[in-house]
């Protein structure tokens, strides 16, 4: 299917979910809202003309404009098609719905973006850092993110 | 010996601390041989060539390690059983080296001429499950532990057919007395037992496939009582970090590694004096004598020291319900067979 | 003397709770233990929390982040898209040309550069022989978990071969810095294509001696085959990938069905699993697709040797690397697997975000599945078949 057909599809089932597209760029993408993200992940993964079954990735990224990203990049095993999701939430409330329970290896994937960026996604089972310790303090890949200068008693070299 | 030993110093206990420190003096020297042996075959095994600045071909590197090892800070772990832990190494030495006073090492000389030489060597080697139990509870780490236990569960399985395959043998030797079995032997390599020892030819011939079968299995017993790989799970270096020696350092860990090359000498020493002879010389009269007995009896042990070591460096290692499966599934019901046929046909 | 306890005999029998013939109950307790971080058979500082019951393991939690270096904010200070290419060789150390690659070839998606034919060939060859290399060490120290100790140095001799012609490359046996955005560092040095055509013709048989003293021993068959099994819809939902993928009976290969490079202008099989020893999935599997990748990346070798192009390898490396705002996502077929790069551009000299999507973070993530209800030394082996390198799983 080609990334329109994919959009009009998507469009036509989720209305107003899926907010923007842009399907000229070098990789297509589309722009659904965060709070449907499971619903959406799980309708094109069980759907006969998309089935896209393998989640090749899911970044997170700070769009320093106030607002965290995250992005999925989905492939088909069986119809051998891509697309880009994306799913935009403000700094100071990033919830976006898990699609772990959809892709199993969205697990650790949105564990690390939690890690990074703090984005909390609802209906994770396990949301805990896992690159960071435990106890670290702040979201390291945020742009605006300074490193500590004591960490647990401890002063940092750089 | 004792009453060599006797009838030069008197009836004091000092021949007696001689008499029992005598091994001692072939088992040391034959450690240091050992390692070095073990470096330089695994070695060239590998297509590597191991130390070789420390004497010429590295011969000296066992002495290095030796002394390595004795200068080494004896550490105990904070909260571990200080008795237990301080004990086990000597546990599992004296197991082993008790059974050294049984072993013919050559036509002159036996520690200690019992008429139940077998069966108490079987029992007195029991005595290092004791120790690694030891070892493995008074480390106070759970890794250890499960070295232990493992080490525990194997050794006692394997004693079945080490003993059953030892049967075998004295069946046909008709005695316990191991300086008795390596006289029944004499006379050339055709009177060996795994050769069918010295009977007529027709019972010969159908003695030999038993005899080689329990000959093998015992060997494979004595590997998995030594914990060497392939049965080496309670020392297996990848998942337990060296099992229960791990809180091991210095004089204690030498004398664990002291006692396990003692024990791959016990096993070879006793396969080679039940089956391949003792100290008989394969030629019959030729090259025969005590002196050359002790040095025949060495030879057949170093050769199955060095098949251990062969058979280490190049199979994987069996887990442990593996191990367990071989020992009660498959040895026990072979030897069980083998017992069977070669008691009838000694009886027909 | 102290009167023995008498215990209460009338409680329900509880989960965990053994019923002695007596009428006594006896509780069984799970042990958790700790697996690492250092620890001989974990390939690395990964930290495995296993609650065992007996021997049997009923949980496994993996715990990673300890070699943890801050690649993806490092690759945003950056004042120039060539200069995280030291970064990336780093993050799986075992295979750095392919690492280079992966992001050397999102930044050209992202300039829309043409490489020189050349330059392709040149990385097509060091890729496939850093592939021999990164398997030789899966496959030694799967001979070493398992307890045999000499294949492990016969991997690293023969390891050595190549890292010889890498050095005689770029200079470097480990991490090359080698292959750049738009082209290579260096050209070939002349008598490269000899002394590999020698590697490949030294090399064939010694695959051989690894299949006799390993791959098909008896014992090795014992302890990897039926465990770890990895069901094949289990392995696509978890995005598994490379050989962990193909050892489950899919047949993927990104080089063959996300073609990069010059892939399509060779013949090669891919390999997959088919359950020789026992089911499809296993241990077993998963080792030996890695074992004949060796052999057809040898094939590729020296396809690659015979039609080597001329020309500049340096003509493409662009003076100012300053793309449009954009991003791309660019995947490739590296030992582990599918190793992506997911280049954010922001119109300025230094990346705005990079995120390298590894192959062995994702593989890892799926041990919790595969491992439970196996035996601790199984656990050993199922680690090990999962190839990981945790510079990449950690970044």
């Amino acid at each position: 299917m080609t990334p329109q057909e994919i959009y009009d599809n998507l469009k036509a089932k989720f209305g107003d979910a899926i907010l923007e597209a842009k399907l000229d760029a070098l990789q297509p993408w589309i722009r659904i809202a965060p709070e449907r993200a499971k619903d959406i992940a799980l309708f094109l993964r069980d759907e006969q003309p998309f089935q896209f079954d393998y989640m090749m990735c899911l970044s997170g990224i700070d769009y320093n404009d106030g607002n965290l990203g995250v992005v999925y990049h989905l492939f088909s095993m069986v119809h051998k098609h891509k697309i880009v999701l994306r799913a935009n939430t403000s700094k100071e409330n990033p919830r976006v719905q898990s699609v772990s329970s959809v892709w199993g290896t969205a697990n650790w994937h949105e564990r690390e973006a939690f890690d990074m960026f703090g984005i909390i996604f609802d209906g994770h089972p396990d949301l805990r850092r896992i690159l960071c310790p435990d106890d670290y303090p702040g979201y390291p890949l945020r742009k605006d993110f300074k490193v500590p200068e004591f960490y647990n008693g401890m002063k940092v070299p750089y | 010996m004792e009453e060599l030993l006797r009838s030069i110093l008197g009836d004091t206990t000092l021949v007696y601390v001689i008499a029992a420190a005598l091994p001692l003096l072939f088992i040391l020297p034959y450690a240091l041989v050992t390692v070095w042996l073990e470096m330089k075959v695994s070695a060239h095994m590998q297509d590597r060539v191991a130390y070789m600045y420390t004497g010429p071909h590295g011969i000296a590197q066992p002495i290095a390690d030796i002394l390595k090892l004795l200068q080494k800070e004896d550490t105990v772990p904070g909260m571990a059983d200080k008795l237990l832990y301080t004990l086990s190494p000597f546990f599992v030495f004296m197991g082993t080296y008790a059974a050294f006073a049984a072993i013919p090492f050559s036509s002159a000389y036996i520690g200690s001429n019992i008429d139940l030489g077998v069966f108490y060597i079987v029992a007195i080697s029991s005595l290092v499950v004791i120790g690694i139990l030891m070892a493995g509870w008074a480390s106070n780490n759970k890794w250890s532990l499960f070295g232990a236990i493992r080490s525990v569960a194997q050794i006692v399985s394997y004693e079945i057919p080490t003993a059953l395959a030892l049967l075998v043998a004295v069946m046909i030797t008709q005695s316990l007395n191991l300086q008795e079995v390596s006289r029944f032997q004499e006379g050339g390599i055709q009177n060996w037992v795994v050769f069918g020892g010295p009977l007529p030819l027709l019972k010969k011939l159908l003695l030999i496939p038993f005899t080689l079968t329990a000959f093998v299995i015992l060997f494979i017993a004595g590997i998995a009582e030594v914990n060497r790989t392939p049965f080496d799970l309670p020392e297996a270096e990848s998942e337990l970090v060296q099992g229960y020696n791990t809180e091991y350092s210095g004089m204690k860990f030498a004398i664990f590694y002291l006692a396990e090359y003692a024990n791959m000498f016990l096993v070879s020493a006793v396969a080679a004096t039940l089956f391949l002879g003792g100290w008989n010389s394969p030629f019959g009269d030729f090259l025969s004598g005590p002196i050359w007995g002790f040095i025949w009896f060495v030879t057949k042990g170093m050769f199955f020291i060095f098949l251990q070591i062969w058979i280490r460096w190049t199979l994987p290692r069996l887990r442990v319900d593996q191990l367990m499966y071989m020992s009660w599934k498959v040895l026990t019901p072979f030897l069980f067979a083998c017992i069977f046929a070669v008691g009838l046909i000694l009886v027909l | 003397m102290n009167e023995p306890k008498v215990l209460p005999t009338d409680y329900v029998t509880k989960p965990g709770e053994f019923k002695t013939s007596t009428g006594k109950t006896l509780r069984t307790d799970e042990m958790i233990i700790n697996m690492g971080p250092q620890h001989p058979s974990t390939h690395g500082v990964l930290r495995l929390e296993v609650v065992l019951d007996g021997e049997i393991v009923v949980d496994v939690i993996p715990h990673i982040g300890y070699l943890h270096r801050c690649f993806e904010k490092h690759a945003e200070h950056m004042t120039n898209y060539q200069q995280v290419i030291p970064y990336a060789d780093r993050m799986d150390y075992l295979a750095s040309m392919n690492n280079d690659w992966a992001y050397a070839l999102a930044v050209e998606r992202l300039l829309n550069i043409v490489v020189p034919p050349r330059v392709e060939y040149i990385r097509v060859i060091m890729a496939e022989l850093q592939r021999i290399a990164s398997h030789l060490i899966a496959i030694g120290t799967y001979g070493i978990d398992m307890g045999a100790f000499t294949p492990f140095l016969w991997c690293f001799r023969d390891r050595e071969r190549i890292l010889d012609l890498f050095e005689m490359t770029c200079g470097a046996r480990l991490l090359y810095n080698y292959i750049w955005v738009g082209g290579v560092s260096h050209d070939l040095p002349p008598g490269f294509v000899e002394k590999a055509k020698d590697f490949c013709t030294y090399f064939r048989p010694k695959i051989k001696e690894l299949n006799d003293v390993l791959s098909f021993n008896e014992i090795f068959i014992k302890r990897t085959a039926n465990v770890g099994v990895l069901p094949k819809d289990v392995a696509i939902n978890y995005a598994c990938s490379g050989p962990m993928l193909r050892g489950s009976g899919v047949n993927w290969d990104l080089r063959r069905d996300d073609p990069y490079g010059v892939y399509d202008k060779f013949e090669w099989e891919v390999q997959i699993g088919k359950g020789e020893m026992g089911t499809v999935g296993d241990c077993w599997d998963r080792y030996m697709v890695r074992v004949r990748e060796m052999e057809q990346s040898v094939k590729i070798i020296e396809q690659a040797l015979a039609g080597i192009p001329e020309g500049n390898v340096q003509s493409a490396i662009p003076k100012r690397i300053r793309p449009d705002r954009g991003e791309v996502y660019v995947r490739t077929e590296s030992p582990r697997g599918e190793l992506g790069f997911y280049v954010v551009s922001d119109g300025t000299a230094s990346p705005y975000r990079i995120k390298a999507r590894s192959p062995a973070f994702v593989n890892l993530s799926v041990l919790p599945e595969i491992s439970r209800g196996c035996m601790l030394a199984d656990l050993v082996a199922i680690v090990g078949s999962v190839d990981i390198v945790l510079g990449e799983v950690d970044r």
